[in-house]
């Protein structure tokens, strides 16, 4: 198991959570993977006896018994849990820190506030304040990119012409990585970024160096 | 007597049971007059002008083989370009290309093909008739099918294959960043296969219909007619939307009418909902069919009777109607509202209901039987476990938080392969193992298939087990190269080996059909004891399947009944007339009301293939002038096509058992051509409701809204678009005139009168799109209100030839008495016509008539 565990390691792994949303679908996922393998052994013990001498059941006790009321049962479990954690893990209006990520063919054009409070550009690199939430703008410049750091929060897509918004947040300062998850062309594979989540009492120099922010194009 | 009151006689007298038996004949003299009707031509003439079902259907199954073959090649060069994380196997751009093709080729060319193979083949059989409803149309599916296909294999092996990926999304695709001809290759060709779909969904549909032997009620018919029945409903309504998606990109692509850039008003979200709209569907369109063979087989393995009948019907009826309220589960990281995407989660989650009902009685029915392991119970039991896993790792995607974290890597990848491989590949072998010596008439080579199994199951297991790992550990889909991520080399690693192991597996598969079908011994006539009529027939099945037809108290004695048929007891024994008849029966009751003759063997369905492929070339090598001869041929064809159908004499009614005598169907205005043409308008009504769907959609979602002003004069627009629904408006009168004038041969007035009302809806129309509509690559409206009067035109167009057709028919004097030649359709056309013009004017002047 800790071996199992050990191997699920990495730095773009979903399964080494280090925010709270990554860490509650972990959590979901780990729930959903015991009921899915429980079920899974279920249908086996139930093929491996309808090798014995026939046993006539009525046809509701499969049709309806199994067939409606057990995955009626199941699928309810499972779909308020998704509901749950879904809610949670959504942006709100709670004065999080507000960063832009602009994608393009093919990297990433950053916009996050430096300890002035101005906005500052980075490129191929966010910096977030650990411990705080952080909504993302995602927009893109061409075609449609999707942004993700697996580590901290699911993904969504930059479509060309929207705004979509993402809510991140890093537990403990240290660096993530992330990249472009919809397929973007010839450079899709290297659309990496790093996403560092620093000490919030002390930014990086990088952020003081950094040139402030212009407008992105679709303002 | 009239022929209604012939009709009427008939359905009274043919209640179920009250069929008297044909006085037994010759089975060797009735088979040698049947086979000279029905036989296909000798030599390379008759696999050229070949129409019947048996032949069509193993050449598309057999097709589909050597797609899915080309498919599996190009899946080992995925694997074997990410065995390492910096393989330089293949360059990015070929890769891109080759999984793109990777997928397509599986969907388009493989599983809807070898589907529709498989029901084009077995259908007539276990329904108990002679062909399927429209022969002709199987052979232009057939050759659509094949030439759409080497398209795509051509620009594969030129270089110049799609390349953004099987679900093509925009601005991608657009011609901003795929400026090459790849994208249009796809478009194009799938667009040119998905004629084979849509011709075998019609067909498909017509024959269950109404070509069920006499006393199989719709309620008691064998589930793989029902699974079928489902299937074909769903792709009438599935595939519109793709074909409507390819046409309006392909339409930006050559001509720049925007529809899906951001910049003049469309969207490319457009893009994924009408792609989904079909592509969820499709799963289920590849899955039913699947499942229909499962409700065959497995009662037959367990010496019993299916579980749950009813259970299973509802099952089926609630998957055709659920799977279309769940595309957006594809799309829940787009950035649509979380509690919207909750319904779409509640939806994907309920489909999974009616599967477990299925699943579980497939289960009650082994409980209920003896299950004896032959080979095809081995494939049952690999989709046990393979589906039932993809069916759970299916319901936690649908789970939208999940779904963030899975969506776009190789979960899916998994997820998808344990559903396509679980949920079609093994039940198709299962049918395979089982039909095969339906087919062949041999029996197996013993051992090769178990191991054929071992091997596909341990090599699928071993490919995709671990990768749903893989895509948890983050790797995303649609890449060739991870130099910075060590930790996924083992896990691609062990997939690559295991992918070559089901490969072996698959190749051994092969082998397996290829030595049964050449060197096999030859098989019993029941090797099964299966109680099916596809059973009740001379192994190898003979070119007519019936030499008479079964009727009550012969549905389910399988190989049993076999031989009564043969010696003519049954129903319209022979082909005494030396023509292809069939019985056609009622939608519900199956009591027999006329007899069909259908067409016979022909090289026309090449020629319009051909044409059509003529077109697309056209489009490809963009000579867009030059379509229009071509489509001036393919006019010309189908002109010729419907010629065929016309009868320039009253036919007797024919006897089909004693007491029971049956008019001939050019005598009858509920034709199976008639049933044909509804489904037909089926899918035509879904492409405009798409139509509307993106209409709404660009109006209320898309920014870039309001566009600028129109410019054409709105006082010359209104009476256009006036003019042009009441031009067809008229011929919907003209039709229905000629249909009262049917009787004395008077329908060349109303026919001439008709086709005038047309005529002049065209120029009101050409008037409108010359001197009032604007310039379509503007803004998305304008091209919008471009589409939407083109599909006008085009309907108005065809009602024209209809009413030309007519005109001449009425002339022949084949319009007279019983015979109402083309002007049950041509009603069915111009009503429809009519309609569409009417919502379509309805927006058109919405948005303005002019400025």
């Amino acid at each position: 198991m800790v071996l199992l565990l050990a191997g699920c390691d990495g730095p773009l792994s979903t399964l080494a959570p280090a925010g709270p949303a990554a860490g509650d679908i972990a959590l979901l996922w780990w729930g959903m993977l015991i009921g899915s393998a429980a079920i899974t052994l279920l249908v086996g013990v139930l093929l491996a006896l309808s090798f014995g001498p026939p046993r006539v059941r009525p046809a509701r006790y499969w049709t309806h018994g199994w067939g409606l009321g057990f995955s009626l049962v199941v699928l309810t479990t499972v779909l308020v849990a998704g509901l749950w954690v879904g809610e949670r893990i959504l942006p709100r209006d709670d004065g999080a820190v507000e960063v832009r990520a602009h994608a393009y063919q093919w990297g990433w054009r950053f916009a996050q506030p430096d300890a002035e409070g101005g906005m500052v550009e980075t490129d191929d690199t966010l910096y977030i304040p650990a411990g705080r939430p952080v909504d993302v703008i995602v927009t893109a410049e061409d075609v449609i990119h999707a942004f993700w750091v697996p580590q901290l929060a699911g993904k969504v897509d930059a479509i060309p012409g929207r705004r979509n918004l993402l809510r991140i947040e890093a537990d403990r300062p240290g660096t993530h990585e992330g990249l472009c998850a919809e397929f973007c062309g010839l450079g899709h594979a290297a659309m990496r970024f790093e996403l560092v989540a620093y000490d919030a009492d002390a930014p990086p120099d990088a952020l003081a160096d950094a040139p402030p922010a212009e407008e992105f194009a679709d303002d | 007597m009239t022929d209604a009151t012939i009709g009427a006689a008939a359905g009274t007298g043919a209640a179920a049971g009250e069929i008297a038996a044909n006085a037994p004949q010759r089975a060797l003299g009735l088979h040698r007059e049947l086979d000279r009707a029905w036989a296909n031509a000798p030599g390379w003439r008759g696999q050229i002008t070949a129409v019947s079902h048996t032949t069509l259907g193993l050449r598309f199954m057999a097709t589909a083989l050597v797609f899915f073959a080309i498919g599996g090649i190009l899946a080992m060069l995925i694997r074997a370009q990410l065995a390492t994380p910096e393989g330089a196997f293949l360059d990015t751009e070929i890769y891109n290309q080759i999984f793109t093709m990777h997928g397509s080729i599986m969907m388009f060319l493989f599983a809807i093909p070898m589907l529709e193979g498989l029901a084009i083949y077995m259908l007539p059989k276990i329904l108990g008739t002679r062909d399927l409803a429209f022969p002709r149309l199987t052979a232009l599916g057939y050759w659509c099918y094949l030439f759409g296909g080497l398209i795509l294999i051509f620009a594969l092996l030129g270089g110049v294959a799609p390349h953004d990926g099987w679900f093509m999304y925009t601005p991608l695709s657009g011609a901003n960043y795929s400026p090459g001809v790849n994208a249009d290759v796809w478009l194009l060709g799938v667009t040119f296969v998905e004629i084979s779909a849509l011709a075998a969904a019609v067909e498909i549909t017509v024959t269950i219909l109404r070509q069920r032997a006499p006393g199989m009620k719709l309620t008691e018919m064998p589930l793989f007619a029902w699974y079928m029945l489902g299937t074909s409903v769903m792709m009438l309504v599935g595939f519109p939307p793709l074909i409507l998606a390819s046409v309006l990109l392909e339409i930006e692509r050559a001509f720049g009418w925007p529809f899906f850039e951001v910049a003049r008003g469309g969207d490319p979200l457009l893009w994924q909902h009408l792609f989904w709209l079909f592509g969820h569907p499709e799963v289920y369109i590849i899955f039913l069919p699947a499942a229909g063979a499962l409700s065959t087989i497995i009662p037959v393995m367990c010496r019993t009777t299916i579980l749950g009948y009813g259970a299973i019907v509802a099952a089926i009826v609630a998957l055709v109607f659920l799977s279309f309220g769940l595309w957006v589960h594809h799309m829940f990281t787009v950035g649509i509202p979380h509690m919207a995407l909750a319904f779409f989660s509640a939806a994907s989650v309920l489909v999974a209901v009616p599967t477990a009902v299925q699943v579980f009685a497939w289960i009650g029915t082994m409980w209920k039987g003896r299950p004896e392991m032959h080979l095809p119970m081995y494939h049952v039991m690999g989709f046990f476990l393979t589906f039932v896993m993809g069916g759970l790792t299916g319901v936690m995607l649908a789970i939208v938080p999940f779904n963030w974290q899975a969506h776009d890597t190789h979960f899916v990848v998994a997820h998808l392969h344990y559903v396509l491989i679980g949920g079609f590949v093994f039940p198709m072998m299962a049918a395979a193992a089982y039909w095969m010596p339906q087919i062949t008439g041999r029996a197996r080579i013993k051992g090769l298939g178990e191991t054929a199994f071992w091997t596909i199951l341990i090599g699928f297991h071993g490919t995709f087990f671990l990768m749903h790992l893989t895509g948890l550990m983050g790797m995303p889909r649609r890449i060739d190269v991870y130099p910075d991520n060590p930790e996924w080399i083992w896990l691609n690693l062990t997939s690559s080996l295991f992918g070559f192991v089901m490969t072996i597996g698959f190749a051994l598969f092969a082998l397996d059909l290829v030595l049964q079908a050449w060197l096999g011994p030859r098989s019993p006539r029941d090797p099964w004891r299966a109680p099916g009529l596809d059973w009740a027939m001379r192994l190898p099945p003979p070119s007519y399947n019936f030499a008479s037809l079964p009727g009550p108290g012969r549905l389910d004695g399988g190989a049993q009944a076999a031989q009564g048929l043969a010696r003519g007891e049954g129903l319209l024994p022979g082909a005494p007339r030396g023509r292809r008849e069939v019985l056609v029966t009622g939608v519900g009751s199956a009591r027999p009301e006329f007899v069909a003759i259908l067409p016979g063997n022909t090289a026309l369905p090449l020629g319009l293939a051909g044409a059509i492929g003529v077109f697309v070339l056209m489009m490809l090598s963009g000579l867009y002038w030059l379509t229009l001869p071509a489509l001036a041929l393919v006019a010309a064809l189908i002109w010729v096509w419907a010629r065929g159908m016309a009868r320039g004499r009253d036919a007797a009614p024919v006897e089909v058992a004693p007491g029971l005598t049956l008019p001939v169907h050019t005598h009858r205005q509920d034709t199976l051509g008639r049933t044909g043409a509804v489904c037909l308008l089926l899918a035509d009504g879904t492409l405009f409701a798409a139509l509307l769907f993106g209409v709404g959609f660009l109006s209320v979602v898309a920014l870039g809204w309001p566009p600028p002003e129109l410019t054409g004069d709105p006082e010359l627009g209104a009476g256009l678009i006036a003019g042009l629904v009441a031009g067809l408006g008229l011929g919907v009168v003209a039709v229905r005139l000629g249909l009262r004038a049917q009787g004395r041969g008077g329908a060349v007035l109303p026919a001439a009168a008709g086709l005038l009302a047309n005529l002049v809806a065209l120029a009101c129309l050409g008037w409108l799109a010359a001197a009032v509509l604007d310039d379509p690559t503007r803004h998305a409206r304008d091209a919008l209100r471009g589409v939407l009067t083109g599909y006008v035109g085009l309907h108005a167009l065809i009602a024209a030839g209809m009413a030309a057709f007519a005109l001449d028919q009425a002339r022949r004097g084949e319009i007279v008495g019983a015979r109402a030649g083309c002007l049950p359709a041509w009603r069915l056309w111009q009503d429809f016509a009519a309609v569409t013009a009417l919502i379509a004017g309805a927006i058109l002047l919405a948005q303005g008539a002019g400025g």
